[in-house]
């Protein structure tokens, strides 16, 4: 099918990319790499009057650090950042979770910041934003304004952001040496959305655990974080850790939906195996010395 | 909802249309290029059949409107063969029968096309992976399979 009728900007900096959305005539959405907004249109499971095109805004790609942060422009492709040794070095995580997304076609014109914002459940972008504590940087008609990943993520494809606000970056803390990190998820097939997916971090320090970064997708209306098993981590060397009864412990209070993909009890199950994969390969990163 | 110019360079030749800013980017091929070998399946990014290069990058020709490309550089399947002489992927989609009824075809031509030059040398699981965004519904994919490890030995 074809999406219905909507007009077009393409501005070339984010005060303008704002003034577009905020303009009031009528309903208008950021087209960033629109490998989900494109289908939603082309579906019409949604419809607009305009779409503000981020493309041309040059500010909002490329990948920089300073000071222990990684700072990824919203529009970044993720086929960029899949390949950026940078990246790779600064915040595995991230790179590790961009293969898992799509096809490399779909990675080529996907952005890391579109997937952050679209907050699909089962993505994998969002998880890993909430699991490293990812502050987000958004401008807006009032200027611009920080929000934690945690504030971020509030329903399924809801977020934080207000109706003119466009996401501009994505701040990532550098954990540095000692750490391992590691992506797990089940899905029918390589690229489809996961049924449930666990990505992770941990930090070891004179022969213990003093950081430890769980988050979950395809587990709840939104990305979540496995609190209770970072907690009952820190502190424990890791040849003491019981990881079968931390995966269990991960997926205690979630409510994972229930669907015509998988039970909510076999997401739970699944999820449980996927964190203890996850937590044994990152914990032998980070104690490889 | 104004219509917009928009101006690229397909398979190395200028061309400009106005466009609805819906159009997208397989439809002004097929229509307003008069290419018509870049094929539309699924029309929603499933199937790959209408992968192109912009800018030298595989991607899905119906996620991506024609407005977003604009001064961009595009190839399609008509741009391969020079002369009339096919590519050494073409080659091995034929010599290995990679095609039947040829639908999926340019899509994966394109995408294999994109995917051995940023990868000349791909084990079977990588070959696999990069296969796996692109659909066919007749040949099967052993024979495509083999296709790409023909023409990356070629």
């Amino acid at each position: 099918m074809k999406p219905a009728p909507f007009d077009y900007v393409a501005p070339t900096t984010v005060e303008e990319s704002v003034a577009a959305l905020a303009d009031g005539s009528g309903d208008a959405k950021v087209l960033a790499g629109g490998q989900s907004l494109v289908p939603i249109l082309a579906l019409r499971l949604s419809r607009f009057d305009r779409l503000v095109d981020l493309g041309r805004v040059a500010s909002l790609r490329g990948v920089s650090r300073r000071n222990g942060t990684l700072t990824v422009g919203a529009m970044t492709r993720q086929a960029d950042v899949e390949h950026d040794p940078a990246v790779a070095e600064a915040a595995p995580l991230l790179a590790r979770a961009v293969p898992f997304i799509g096809h490399f076609q779909i990675r080529n014109r996907g952005t890391v910041g579109g997937s952050i914002a679209h907050a699909d459940p089962a993505a994998e972008l969002p998880a890993v934003a909430l699991a490293l504590d990812a502050d987000l940087e958004v401008a807006g008609p009032d200027g611009t304004r920080t929000v934690a990943a945690r504030d971020f993520f509030v329903s399924m494809f809801m977020t934080a952001l207000d109706d003119a606000e466009v996401l501009t970056a994505v701040h990532l803390p550098v954990w540095g040496p000692g750490s391992g990190f590691a992506l797990r998820e089940a899905a029918r097939r390589h690229g489809d959305f996961a049924l449930a997916g666990v990505a992770c971090g941990v930090r070891v320090t004179d022969g213990r655990v003093d950081k430890a970064a769980i988050g979950l997708f395809g587990m709840g209306s939104t990305p979540l974080r496995g609190h209770a098993a970072e907690d009952a981590m820190v502190g424990v060397a890791p040849a003491d850790l019981d990881l079968d009864e931390l995966g269990r412990l991960v997926v205690a209070d979630t409510g994972p939906p229930d669907d015509v993909h998988a039970s909510a009890s076999y997401r739970k199950a699944t999820a449980a195996r996927l964190a203890a994969a996850a937590l044994r390969t990152a914990i032998e990163e980070a104690t490889r010395g | 909802m104004a219509d917009i110019p928009v101006s690229l360079t397909v398979n190395g030749v200028a061309h400009e249309a106005v466009v609805e800013p819906r159009k997208i980017l397989a439809d002004l091929l097929r229509e307003d290029c008069r290419l018509t070998g870049t094929h539309i399946g699924c029309e929603h990014g499933v199937c790959g059949a209408c992968t192109v290069l912009v800018d030298g990058r595989a991607v899905r020709s119906c996620l991506v409107f024609a407005v977003q490309v604009d001064g961009s550089e595009v190839t399609t399947v008509e741009g391969l063969a020079a002369d009339g002489e096919l590519t050494p992927v073409q080659q091995a989609f034929q010599q290995e029968h990679g095609l039947q009824c040829g639908f999926c075809t340019p899509g994966f031509v394109m995408s294999v096309t994109a995917f051995l030059r940023d990868r000349p040398d791909p084990s079977d699981e990588e070959i696999r992976d990069a296969l796996s965004g692109n659909l066919c519904r007749c040949t099967g994919y052993q024979g495509i399979v083999r296709a790409v490890r023909r023409a990356a030995s070629a």
